[in-house]
């Protein structure tokens, strides 16, 4: 029998919380962008989930875009994560008060 | 039995979600993530979605997360240390925040009640002919922007002279 789509959004709510909850609790940089990969993967299986229930392929290729806008978007932080690690020899997002006044 | 498996990996996927945002270790965080993107992939393999299941295992578990891996022991960072000035506020700010989302989104969605739904394969091939036709010119943005990123991340890790 098939899974309803109840199943999978709630998952998928479930999992958006624990990166929701891993951005905003962690203070190393690259667990936060983990989070931030975490919450997308959830919003991803919505997608597909709800692309199931009205019988459309839209969903899968939103999600297909879903992920290389993740790709690039992990390229440029971990990039800014080496290069913020050079400045300070650190990633603890506590210390990165350059900007503030 | 398709029942049970989406339990299986339901719940395996949960819990290293956990492990994944709650270890001190960042090579155990990545390494967690990794089995939660498995199971991520099988439950796209459920909807019937067979290349998004290959690409998630293909993009996220092979690619971004190796990547992760890499600038992990590039950096050779230690494991977070507890913070130095303590500020319950902001834990307690961000369990409530996430317990918020949480509970908010499960009762949004318990009251979600579709019916079950006609299967829409998404094999390679149906994927491939939305790309190249409704979808042609965001595929091609994306490319831009992947190119984009390239350049911005090399830039932003050129040692300057």
């Amino acid at each position: 029998m098939a899974i309803p789509t109840n199943y999978y959004v709630i998952l998928a709510a479930l999992l958006f919380a624990i990166g929701a909850a891993g951005v905003l609790l962690r203070r190393s940089g690259i667990s936060i962008l983990l989070g931030i990969e975490l919450m997308l993967n959830a919003v991803n299986l919505t997608l597909v989930a709800f692309g199931r229930q009205h019988g459309q392929l839209d969903g899968q290729v939103f999600v297909f875009f879903v992920m290389a806008v993740a790709a690039a978007e992990v390229a440029v932080g971990l990039a800014l994560l080496v290069a913020i690690f050079r400045k300070q020899q650190s990633i603890d997002v506590d210390r990165l008060n350059v900007m503030r006044w | 039995m398709e029942v049970a498996v989406f339990f299986v990996a339901a719940a395996v996927a949960l819990v290293s979600a956990l492990v994944a945002v709650s270890h001190r270790d960042p090579v155990v965080n990545v390494l967690s993530l990794v089995v939660t993107m498995f199971c991520v992939a099988v439950n796209y393999a459920l909807l019937g979605a067979s290349f998004l299941a290959a690409a998630q295992i293909l993009v996220y578990a092979g690619a971004i997360l190796v990547l992760f891996l890499f600038v992990v022991m590039l950096l050779n960072a230690p494991a977070e240390r507890p913070a130095q000035e303590p500020r319950p506020v902001q834990r307690i700010a961000g369990t409530l925040t996430a317990l918020a989302v949480g509970i908010g989104g499960v009762v949004v969605l318990l009251a979600f009640r579709g019916e079950a739904a006609a299967p829409a394969a998404g094999s390679g091939v149906q994927i491939g002919r939305q790309l190249v036709g409704p979808y042609l010119f965001a595929f091609e943005l994306i490319s831009v922007l992947l190119l984009a990123a390239l350049v911005g991340a090399l830039v932003l890790v050129k040692r300057k002279h």
